[in-house]
């Protein structure tokens, strides 16, 4: 009865918690509808949110293209099928792995520093400042820091898939014996414009739940330094099974009807 | 005018404000005394709605805060928190100027700058911190930025949580003056707390001692000598032994 009791409570908090969440991303969309812009913070968010996580983007990529290459060459080669290596890498990277590796790449690198940043301002009471000074704290941090994932995240995905691609081009003409034309040219035929354009949209969505996130524990922070902590952990668990969740339901909608 | 009738705030069973009664003329200053932990901070952050009270009514000109054009009623407040407040990531110029910079307020930005170099000149800082970052400077310098701030659009209604807290004395001095001289020359209406006797008759029209949650004596700063309550005579004489538990 307790153990019922205990569940029942968990289940509520969690159905809460989506609730509040789902407020939240609602009035975000509100607020990146009206004015007013911070051009300012949008700029530094693309460059925070975009630009700087490249890097990190493109080696998570191109070791997963090339480990998938040897992979699928091993496996395949047990029923003399190698010829699939470019046609399933070019698949396998596009339709899920270029857009979850980035997504939770994003919500490693991103929603973590977001959460605490947002955190350590609401703890330092710079939000409430933010309010005195006429200046409502959803416009000017939620709103550049989402808007600027949305639109960015897929461009990382599309550098992601396009480097993982490359990893496993790479291994396979240079270790595997694949003929390079041949490989790029099997690889371009087989990807169709769903794939391309399923990719972008998981991207979009995952940028805007990673951003989101950060933003909602940041602004919801406890107080003190265990307070940020908390918040920033919360947010990147949070953000990595919400993307993989909608990685999922996407996936669904693409490709099973 | 602000007036504050009856508010209460609790958090969990810690029962903050129980019903606190309090005015403010225009163009007066008042000072809010009253021990650690007795919220004088969350009194004044209910009047500018950043904290939502329990029950009560506070009203600025005889209009009800929670009923009010939040951008025009704010536009007309300046605060300095107790911890400062500044934003991190942008130099001081910035901070201080950040009304300025933005909103119904913007001007351009060379004038903003200058109005904020002008600022610091105010509270003792020279213009060569203008674009230092707040965390490379000192706490106390960091208070003086957020007064700065605080007082850089001209507001008539502000708030000043502590703000000679940190400072040395001659700093201390300057700060109470500038507060005095805000509210005499430009006519602001200043609602300051503060733990330093001497900035209480420095800057001080009326003062209120917050106590258990209530105003426990409100009266003009001549009258604390002699006000003959227990309580107020224990706090600025700074005793030990009196009706306030010292020990909590
Ligand atoms: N967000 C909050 N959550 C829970 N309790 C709070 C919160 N903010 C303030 N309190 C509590 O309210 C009480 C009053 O706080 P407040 O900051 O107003 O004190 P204060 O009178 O300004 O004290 P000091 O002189 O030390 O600044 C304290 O007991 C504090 O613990
Ligand atoms: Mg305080």
């Amino acid at each position: 009865m307790k153990l019922l009791a205990a569940i029942g409570r968990a289940f509520l908090g969690l159905l809460a918690a989506i609730g509040r969440i789902a407020i939240f991303a609602g009035q975000t969309l509100g607020h990146i509808v009206r004015g007013p812009f911070y051009l300012r913070e949008l700029a530094i968010s693309f460059l925070n949110i975009g630009w700087l996580s490249l890097p990190v983007v493109g080696l998570t990529s191109l070791f997963t293209g090339a480990a998938l290459a040897l992979q699928i060459y091993a496996g395949s080669a047990r029923f003399s099928a190698e010829a699939v290596v470019p046609q399933i890498v070019a698949i396998g990277m596009v339709r899920e792995l270029g857009p979850v590796l980035v997504g939770l790449m994003i919500a490693a690198r991103v929603t973590s520093s977001i959460a605490a940043e947002i955190a350590t301002m609401k703890v330092t009471e710079q939000i409430d400042a933010l309010v005195t000074l006429s200046t409502h704290p959803m416009k000017y941090l939620t709103v550049p820091r989402v808007l600027a994932a949305t639109i960015v995240v897929p461009l990382l995905v599309a550098v992601g898939d396009i480097i993982g691609i490359f990893g496993g081009y790479a291994v396979a003409t240079g270790t595997l014996g694949f003929n390079p034309a041949a490989y790029i040219r099997n690889t371009l035929d087989f990807l169709e414009l769903k794939d391309v354009v399923s990719s972008l949209a998981k991207g979009a969505m995952f940028g805007f739940i990673a951003a989101l996130m950060g933003c909602y524990y940041g602004m919801n922070s406890g107080r003190g330094a265990q307070g940020v902590g908390s918040a920033t952990k919360g947010s990147v668990e949070a953000a990595a099974v919400l993307i993989l969740g909608a990685n999922f339901v996407l996936t669904g909608v693409f490709f099973s009807i | 005018m602000i007036e504050l009738i009856g508010v209460t705030k609790s958090f969990g069973n810690n029962h903050v404000l129980r019903g606190v009664d309090l005015t403010v003329d225009r163009g007066t200053s008042l000072v809010i005394i009253g021990g650690s932990g007795t919220g004088k901070s969350i009194t004044i952050k209910s009047v500018l709605g950043l904290v939502t009270p329990d029950a009560g009514k506070i009203t600025v000109d005889g209009q009800d805060v929670t009923q009010t054009d939040r951008d025009a009623f704010l536009a007309r407040f300046g605060m300095l928190f107790q911890g400062a407040a500044l934003f991190d990531s942008l130099p001081v110029w910035q901070n201080v100027a950040f009304r300025l910079l933005r909103g119904s307020l913007k001007r351009p930005k060379d004038e903003a700058r200058q109005i904020a170099i002008e600022k610091l000149r105010r509270v003792g800082l020279t213009p060569d911190v203008a674009d230092r970052l707040p965390a490379e400077l000192s706490g106390g310098m960091q208070k003086r930025v957020g007064l700065a701030r605080a007082i850089a659009a001209d507001p008539e209604i502000i708030f000043f949580d502590e703000p000679t807290t940190g400072l040395d004395p001659i700093m201390a001095g300057v700060i109470n003056d500038l507060i005095r001289e805000i509210v005499v020359e430009m006519g602001a209406t200043a609602i300051t707390i503060t733990h330093d006797m001497t900035s209480v008759r420095a800057i001080a029209d009326n003062v209120a001692m917050l106590h258990d949650g209530v105003i426990q004596w409100a009266g003009p700063v001549g009258d604390i000598d002699t006000s003959g309550d227990p309580y107020l005579d224990q706090f600025i004489h700074g005793r030990a032994i009196g009706p306030i538990e010292a020990v909590r």
